[in-house]
């Protein structure tokens, strides 16, 4: 695969070391020449000095056949548009871009980024995770889609607990996909019943989930 | 008309201005509050600290009910961000956005951006000046490469 990572900050050096070592093609833009220097001197000739949100750098860079063009500078701006002209000038396959306001997902997707990944959120994933709570807590969107993949964990309240799932009435669209019940996966049948303690692992969309967490938590 | 202005420096002051005297109801955003002492004395309409990128910001300063979105920051990056999510995202009918790089210029009107290059214009106004005579020929090479312009996604 050949890359072009646009940005060689701390995100952006670790990102070409990694694919280096995987023995993937890169190429690094950065805006200085101190620190493409630095770069360059442990991962060797992969750095190019310039603006990687201007076209002439990009072409320069390679884009006209990259297989993926990553934007990891620390403005969400300047990764949108170095996206974008990768799209729009050299028809790149694959664009993705860090960003730090994790609002800025759904609005990158809908200007045509392919991917986006943020600290911020994955941060908030993380933290949602060990903080026990009557939360539904999301653990994965898929990507292009409104589906998400959220976990819930039954406690003595929820008006689900005790039940076996046939009985259970759900807010369309959700499917229950897995169990967690003492360290084990269960993939429940109709029979199967929800008991407290349990992790429910469920399939729903976006606006879906509050019903979902009603239904599932609720009393 | 209810127009958003994002970025007050002179330009952006001026237009706020402009558009306050005229009657039109006006929202500024600055991220620095120093920023509208730039605008006129007269001006009526509302100034708000905050970065136009930023949706909540955005949201705020009514950009749901916008008829017109203005974005004249110094960085082409954040007034190519803005005005694609104001144009785009929240539907705003219309949208200028300024773009000193006459490359990236090219690239996001052909993602559907109304957009003004200072350097352009001003470097036209220069050569007007200095050689009137190569004006027709300049015009004509401005016709050319328009219709050489990257097609891309239309909205």
């Amino acid at each position: 695969m050949f890359a072009i990572i646009a940005g060689g900050g701390k995100v952006g050096y670790y990102l070409a070391k990694e694919l280096v070592q995987q023995g993937h093609e890169v190429v690094v833009i950065e805006r200085d020449q101190q620190r493409a220097n630095h770069i360059e001197a442990d991962l060797g000739s992969i750095m190019m000095v310039g603006n990687a949100d201007e076209a002439s750098t990009l072409r320069e860079a390679g884009a006209e056949r990259a297989d993926l063009v990553v934007a990891v500078t620390g403005d969400d701006e300047d990764n949108l548009v170095i996206c974008q002209v990768a799209k729009v000038r050299f028809h790149c396959q694959r664009t993705l871009a860090r960003i730090n306001n994790p609002k800025n997902g759904e609005i990158f997707h809908r200007l045509g980024i392919d991917d986006t990944v943020s600290a911020t959120d994955v941060v908030l994933s993380v933290i949602e995770q060990e903080i026990p709570q009557q939360h539904l807590i999301p653990l994965l969107r898929l990507r292009h889609t409104d589906v998400e993949i959220v976990e819930a964990v039954i406690t003595e309240g929820s008006g689900v607990a005790g039940h076996r799932l046939r009985d259970i009435k759900l807010p369309a669209p959700a499917t229950i996909a897995v169990i967690i019940r003492d360290g084990q996966s269960i993939f429940p049948q109709a029979d199967t019943p929800i008991l407290i303690g349990d992790e429910v692992v469920a399939f729903t969309t976006t606006q879906n989930e509050g019903a979902l967490r009603e239904a599932l938590l609720g009393e | 008309m209810f127009v958003i202005i994002m970025g007050c420096g002179r330009v952006g002051a001026r237009v706020a201005s402009e558009l306050s005297r005229a009657g039109h109801e006006v929202t500024i955003l600055d991220v620095n509050p120093d920023a509208f002492r730039r605008l006129d004395p007269d001006f009526a309409g509302v100034t708000l600290v905050g970065n136009g990128i930023d949706v909540d910001v955005l949201r705020h300063a009514g950009i749901e009910r916008a008829d017109a979105f203005a974005a004249a920051t110094q960085g082409d990056n954040r007034n190519v961000m803005a005005s694609q999510v104001a144009r785009h995202i929240f539907e705003v009918r219309k949208v200028v956005t300024r773009i000193y790089d006459p490359l990236r210029q090219e690239t996001f009107e052909a993602l559907g951006l109304e957009a003004i290059s200072p350097t352009v214009l001003g470097a036209g106004a220069f050569l007007d000046l200095l050689d009137p005579n190569g004006r027709r020929q300049r015009e004509r090479h401005e016709a050319t490469t328009d219709s050489e312009r990257p097609t891309g996604p239309q909205t």
